[in-house]
């Protein structure tokens, strides 16, 4: 077993209002970003865990977004990447 | 009866709903801890409004695998009694107990307020006391209530009639300005497949005294009574 560290990246489902986005793209606007065309806010969530090599390692990662870290009615994820740690 | 009051880390509106169980309904209600495995024998499930584990992650998402929700569950895939309230609906989303999920307010902001909510289903273990069409004056307070489901889901739940609150305005229509929070189609609470799980955002325990601006509340769990006890 060595040790990973996980890192997950959820996201509002695309296509879903999004009020939080509107207000940070809206503010980002009043800055003067008027580049800016839209905004979502996530989550990114750091693991560190032990496994048997980086593939488990991610799978296991995928099973806990699917049981806790999303909401799979409203949110989609990625395993960004499990790296040594 | 007994109403079993599930407190969690963070529930605030438990010792509301004991009080509207003993004081108003005249029954007994005893508080269950979220790390016990034990329901008491209680015959209602409630599962309170509050912060449980303080919102962290989502609403609800964490407060879900309390010990005490895998008793919960079983209590309710046998049939009995769940109501959840305002968080507690949040958790039962969570748990899959109901479908679709509570997101962030439209307008972002934490509402709390007296609204208005038609009965839309006056038939279930809940709500049978209620007319059909009826305006409940019951308040809300909440930072994450807008329920959202996928629109088949939507449809789903509207033929099978298990939409039992919508938002509505004085004259009864569902207006967009009437919805405090962005909600789908009104959607204030729904029931599960069997009908013995109701999800609400509106607090009907803070709505059971006149001193306090409604009693309208009373009768949702004068429904549960008569139902149960019948």
């Amino acid at each position: 077993m060595s040790r990973f560290r996980l890192a997950v990246r959820i996201v509002p489902r695309k296509g879903l209002l999004d009020p939080q986005g509107k207000a940070v793209s809206d503010a980002l606007h009043t800055l003067g970003f008027e580049s800016v065309e839209s905004v979502h806010v996530g989550r990114y969530i750091v693991i560190e865990a032990t496994a048997n090599d980086a593939l488990s390692a991610g799978e296991s990662a995928k099973e806990m977004c699917r049981k806790l870290l999303a909401n799979p009615v409203t949110e989609d994820f990625e395993v960004e990447s499990a790296v040594p740690a | 009866m007994k109403f079993g009051i599930v407190t969690f880390p963070g529930s605030n509106c438990d010792y509301d709903a004991f009080h509207a169980v003993t004081e108003i309904l005249g029954e007994q209600a005893v508080y269950l801890w979220h790390k016990d495995h034990d329901l008491q024998n209680a015959d209602v499930i409630v599962l309170p409004g509050g912060f449980s584990y303080g919102d962290y992650l989502r609403a609800g998402a964490i407060a879900r695998f309390s010990p005490i929700m895998q008793e919960v569950a079983a209590h309710a895939k046998a049939g009995a009694p769940v109501l959840g309230v305002c968080n507690g609906f949040q958790i039962l989303c969570e748990a899959q107990l109901l479908p679709g999920a509570l997101m962030r307010n439209a307008a972002l902001q934490f509402v709390s307020a007296a609204v208005r909510i038609r009965v839309e289903n006056a038939d279930t273990l809940f709500t049978n006391l209620y007319q059909p069409g009826e305006l409940l004056r019951i308040p809300v307070a909440h930072g994450d209530g807008r329920y959202f489901a996928p629109p088949a889901a939507l449809d789903a739940l509207e033929a099978e009639g298990r939409v039992i609150f919508r938002y509505a305005d004085a004259g009864g229509r569902t207006s967009a300005d009437a919805n405090p929070n962005g909600s789908e189609r009104n959607i204030a609470g729904i029931i599960s497949e069997h009908g013995n799980v109701l999800g609400m955002m509106p607090h009907p325990e803070r709505a059971c005294s006149l001193l306090l601006g409604s009693d309208d509340g009373v009768r949702l769990l004068e429904s549960i009574l008569s139902r149960v006890a019948a």
